[in-house]
């Protein structure tokens, strides 16, 4: 790819998606908000996963913890910001706990670790009612302002989503392309490799988690004042899955697959609205199907069909097994 | 005194049911290196086979159950073998498990379309009626549960462990490259260890749905235990997960009993966290070498 394409195709795609709101519906606006908004959250969970390597079925209840201490502080009097940064704090030293135990032991030992602190939070949010308001959940929290200017109205509050997605963006790539996510790589494409040049694997890891976490706690932190309307049941474990399959079906490992992902988990249902209850059915055997045939996801199909149409010289085979060592 | 008994032993008879999900569970992780994140939903599936054959079929019990027990073991076992293990083999990392966690899903969903969401009743197995041990009030369900579950657990150790079959499979399990060599058809073996487990998990379903009621969700929590189970027990270790069934049906009884009933649920990711900090090969497991 040339030099100068990517960066055109990014600032097309940041056109686009400052220009697909308008003259939309409010249905369609809340879609593309939900839609930039899970985009962060199952980043967050790509770096755990694609880069990482393991599997955290909890990035709902970060979500969880997110939203709660964000709607809690809001509903408090305080300003949307210190409630996100409480949430995404939170979310990280929570990260950092749940981690520690479960990455001490090889095996996929965080996926039940995560998987149980799910229904943990789950329970909390459900039983605390003087904190979380049970059942009930909490509502009519205030959407924040910025500089004056109110976000009441959807629109400007989709384009302060959009402003806070590019900020995580950048930071995001930042992390990725820092010797950190140089390691996360090396971690991905051969631990051992890794660890005999150096790089502390299980430290590594918790920190990927970690971070992961907080992008869930971030992303939590924006539902908040996009509902204003939060109970324990939007963050079952069921929305775990969905984060985790959106990481899936994009490309795990892939810095754009969650985004691609997200908007295919979270479109899919309104074209597959004619099959009524069905849908998750018919979805869980795509994601089947694609874990059979091609587990790198849809980025990775698109890479396949691209290296049919256009060859690409072959390596010699021994340099693979090279790279094994 | 008696109170503590009869929370115990209910306990022991919830906790065997979990066992024999736990087994299953850590047979086919041992023995085909697949972690099966559907475990919950196989042992809420076979419930809805027999409510199937009860109601639509309109068949009488034994039948409704035998024919369960054989659909389980065909769908649960050797069609989730066949369509999914098998072409992934023999990579069998990350997309497995997603495969095997998408397929939950599945299994959850199509039983609420096809059959209803909400709680069916299921037909007991056993006479309701309470038996006096030592003053404890102890329902004959729970005691003749937790007898069907032992003498199953016993007969498939002695399966495992005193004929051939069952020593392949083990060998299968250790070292599938030299039991090739030695001359044990590893597929085959690989095959029966995922019929043992959909018996098993049919079994469980079995047992555990006239007290919890037939539901889609069941699984949720199911799974959790199972799996939970398997790593606190041990997880290369038949009676490993043995104990860690025992254990959390009995720790789960004496927390909802005495200490919080509405944080019951959080009982196995604390035990879960202790075991790992603790022992992380499990109670029984030896840290090295696999065993089933």
């Amino acid at each position: 790819m040339r030099a100068y394409l990517k960066p055109a195709l990014l600032l097309v795609g940041l056109a686009a998606l400052i220009v697909a709101p308008l003259g939309q519906g409010n249905y369609v606006i809340y879609l593309l908000s939900s839609w930039l908004i899970f985009s962060i959250a199952a980043m967050g969970l790509n770096l755990t996963l694609g880069y990482a390597g393991q599997i955290s079925l909890a990035q709902a209840s970060f979500m969880a913890i997110g939203a709660y201490s964000t709607a809690i502080l809001t509903l408090a009097g305080w300003p949307w910001v210190v409630g996100m940064l409480l949430g995404v704090v939170l979310c990280l030293v929570v990260g950092l706990l749940l981690g520690f135990p479960a990455l001490r032991v090889k095996g996929h030992f965080l996926a039940f670790v995560t998987l149980a602190f799910n229904s943990l939070v789950f329970l909390v949010s459900r039983n605390e009612e003087w904190l979380t308001g049970g059942i009930y959940g909490l509502s009519g929290m205030p959407r924040p302002s910025v500089l004056g200017f109110a976000m009441t109205k959807n629109l400007p509050f989709y384009y302060f989503t959009l402003f806070v997605f590019v900020v995580f963006c950048g930071l995001f790539y930042g992390i990725v392309r820092s010797p950190w996510g140089r390691a996360f790589k090396a971690l991905r494409e051969n631990p051992i490799r890794a660890e005999s040049l150096g790089i502390d694997t299980r430290r590594l890891t918790l920190m990927a988690f970690a971070i992961g976490s907080a992008c869930g706690g971030l992303a939590g932190a924006l539902v908040t004042p996009l509902v204003q309307y939060i109970d324990p049941t939007s963050f079952a474990l069921g929305h775990s899955l969905r984060i985790l399959l959106m990481v899936v079906v994009g490309g795990a490992g892939y810095f754009f697959g969650p985004i691609l992902g997200a908007a295919v988990v979270i479109l899919m249902p309104e074209f597959l609205r004619f099959t009524e209850g069905y849908y998750l059915m018919i979805y869980a055997v795509l994601v089947i199907v694609l874990m059979i045939y091609c587990p790198s996801g849809l980025i990775g199909l698109g890479r396949k069909l691209r290296d049919l149409v256009r060859r690409k010289p072959v390596d010699r085979g021994d340099l693979k097994a090279g790279a094994q060592l | 005194m008696s109170e503590f008994l009869q929370v115990v032993l209910s306990g022991l008879a919830t906790g065997s049911i979990y066992a024999l999900a736990a087994i299953g569970f850590t047979l086919v992780w041992q023995a085909a290196q697949t972690v099966n994140f559907a475990q919950g939903e196989f042992v809420m599936l076979p419930a809805f086979f027999v409510l199937i054959a009860l109601h639509w079929l309109g068949w009488p019990l034994w039948a409704a159950l035998a024919f369960g027990l054989v659909i389980s073991v065909l769908v649960l076992g050797y069609l989730f073998k066949r369509l999914i293990v098998q072409p992934m083999l023999p990579s069998t990392g990350l997309p497995l498990i997603i495969a095997t966690m998408a397929l939950s899903i599945l299994l959850k969903e199509g039983a609420k379309q096809f059959y209803g969401a909400e709680a069916q009743p299921y037909p007991p197995l056993f006479p309701q009626t309470t038996m006096s041990i030592g003053g404890a009030i102890v329902s004959m369900q729970d005691i003749l549960n937790l007898v069907v579950s032992l003498a199953v657990v016993v007969a498939l150790t002695l399966f495992l462990n005193r004929t051939r079959t069952g020593r392949c499979i083990q060998a299968t399990a250790q070292n599938p490259q030299v039991a090739e060599i030695l001359g044990v058809n590893t597929r085959r073996m690989v095959l029966y260890t995922f019929l043992i487990n959909a018996a098993l998990a049919a079994l469980a379903s079995m047992l555990i749905s006239p007290v919890y009621l037939a539901k889609f969700s069941n699984g949720e929590t199911l799974g959790i235990v199972a799996f939970i189970a398997a790593i606190v027990g041990g997880f290369n270790q038949i009676r490993g997960a043995l104990v860690g069934g025992l254990l959390i049906g009995v720790l789960d009884n004496l927390t909802a009993t005495y200490v919080t009933a509405s944080y019951r649920a959080a009982l196995p990711l604390v035990l879960l966290i202790i075991i790992i900090l603790w022992r992380p090969q499990g109670l029984l497991g030896t840290s090295e070498g696999r065993q089933v």
